[in-house]
């Protein structure tokens, strides 16, 4: 049980890190794009930012679904022997 | 046996947490009991000995399997339905074409915000849409907005309006995945209604099974197009369910820290009011951008 227990923090722990790196990458660059097309356009920066808003949900659809997973995981405890 | 290795449990996860079980806690034996109390719903269904009734424990809830009916979930769901279409009702009838009062205000702002967003996205003609975005957008909007109310407030309150300190009472109706998927739902059979209405069965047909490749790699077509299009309703109750769930559980573990919850849930609730009009409004604008696909033709 203590070994299951233990694997399980284990996987929540690859599973927020490596979904943090995902984003962070994914949001760095979405970002720097959103800034960079504003300073060359900045008349079409309010259409921009709505885009940018709904690019930033499919952005961290996966990981924010993998976070939840992982505090269900170590929360709610769903693996028995 | 078992229940000294759930003890066990309880224990490392406990001290996983750092000291726990203070201020509101204390009734739960552990942090990990506390949180996994606050994560179960107020289940009613068929119990073991025949009869219809509450579940008391997290066994006999799971025990009710499908025929079983969230309270807490749907009782405040409809409770704030209730309260935005009452809102919109009185606004609409106290309307004013003179200088709008607060509330006017603010419901001229939320509906010229969606309208706004359908002009710009949507490029067909469907008087539906409307009020469908409408709707998703404020029913979403009040049942996140649950999320900003004290973790124990409402559940703590209901236990002492049932007088039962252990009733299982979940406040936010968006951290129940049968919301998400039921309002995911609903979209996915308007996508494929105004699908098959607009383009015809054979064209619905033929879109999913005739692109990218040609006739010819039918087969192929299939296995690329399919996945993609029953992706859209899973990925849109996952996106809402997973973004609430994961903020609801974190204001959980912050109601573990005892007085330290006080500097620390603020700034996650100040974080959390993005989140919040975030998701509704991404909803929104993926029901006007899936619809908006089955309108148009190829």
């Amino acid at each position: 049980m203590e070994t299951i227990f233990a694997y399980t923090l284990l996987a929540a722990a690859l599973i927020f890190g490596i979904c943090g790196a995902g984003t962070a990458i994914a949001f760095g660059i979405l970002g720097g794009k959103l800034i960079e097309s504003s300073a060359r356009q900045p008349e079409l920066a309010p259409r921009l930012q709505t885009q940018f808003f709904l690019i930033a949900g499919f952005v961290d659809v996966i990981s924010i679904i993998g976070v939840g997973m992982a505090m269900f995981f170590i929360f709610v405890q769903p693996f028995h022997v | 046996m078992a229940e000294t290795a759930e003890a066990n449990v309880n224990e490392i996860a406990a001290a996983a947490h750092g000291e726990h079980a203070a201020a509101g806690a204390e009734k739960y034996a552990s942090g990990s009991e506390y949180i996994g109390h606050h994560l179960n719903f107020l289940t009613y269904g068929k119990r073991a000995d025949g009869q219809l009734g509450l579940a008391h424990t997290v066994e006999e809830a799971n025990a009710m399997g499908f025929w079983s009916i969230h309270v807490d979930t749907m009782g405040i769901s409809a409770l704030l339905g209730l309260i935005f279409l009452g809102v919109f009702l009185l606004v609409s009838r106290k309307a004013t074409s003179g200088v709008p009062g607060g509330l006017q205000n603010a419901v001229e702002f939320v509906v010229e915000m969606v309208q706004n967003s359908i002009k710009n996205t949507f490029h067909g003609k469907c008087d539906f849409l409307g009020p469908v975005a409408l709707t998703v957008f404020c029913w979403i909007l009040l049942m996140n907005l649950m999320d900003l109310v004290p973790v124990d407030m409402i559940p703590g309150a209901v236990q002492i309006a049932a007088g039962n300190p252990h009733l299982f009472f979940k406040a936010v109706p968006t951290t129940d995945v049968n919301i998400t998927i039921g309002f995911s739902l609903s979209v996915f059979i308007l996508i494929l209604y105004y699908s098959i209405k607009n383009k015809g069965i054979g064209g619905f047909v033929g879109e999913l099974t005739l692109q990218p490749f040609g006739k010819w790699a039918i087969p192929l077509n299939i296995v690329m197009e399919l996945p993609a299009f029953l992706a859209k309703p899973v990925s849109l109750a996952l996106r809402l369910f997973g973004n609430l769930f994961a903020g609801e559980v974190i204001f959980l573990v912050i109601g573990l820290m005892g007085y330290w919850q006080l500097p620390l849930a603020l700034p996650w609730a100040i974080f959390h009011i993005l989140v919040i009009p975030l998701q509704a409004y991404l909803f929104m604008m993926l029901t006007i951008v899936y619809i908006n696909q089955a309108h148009q033709h190829h």
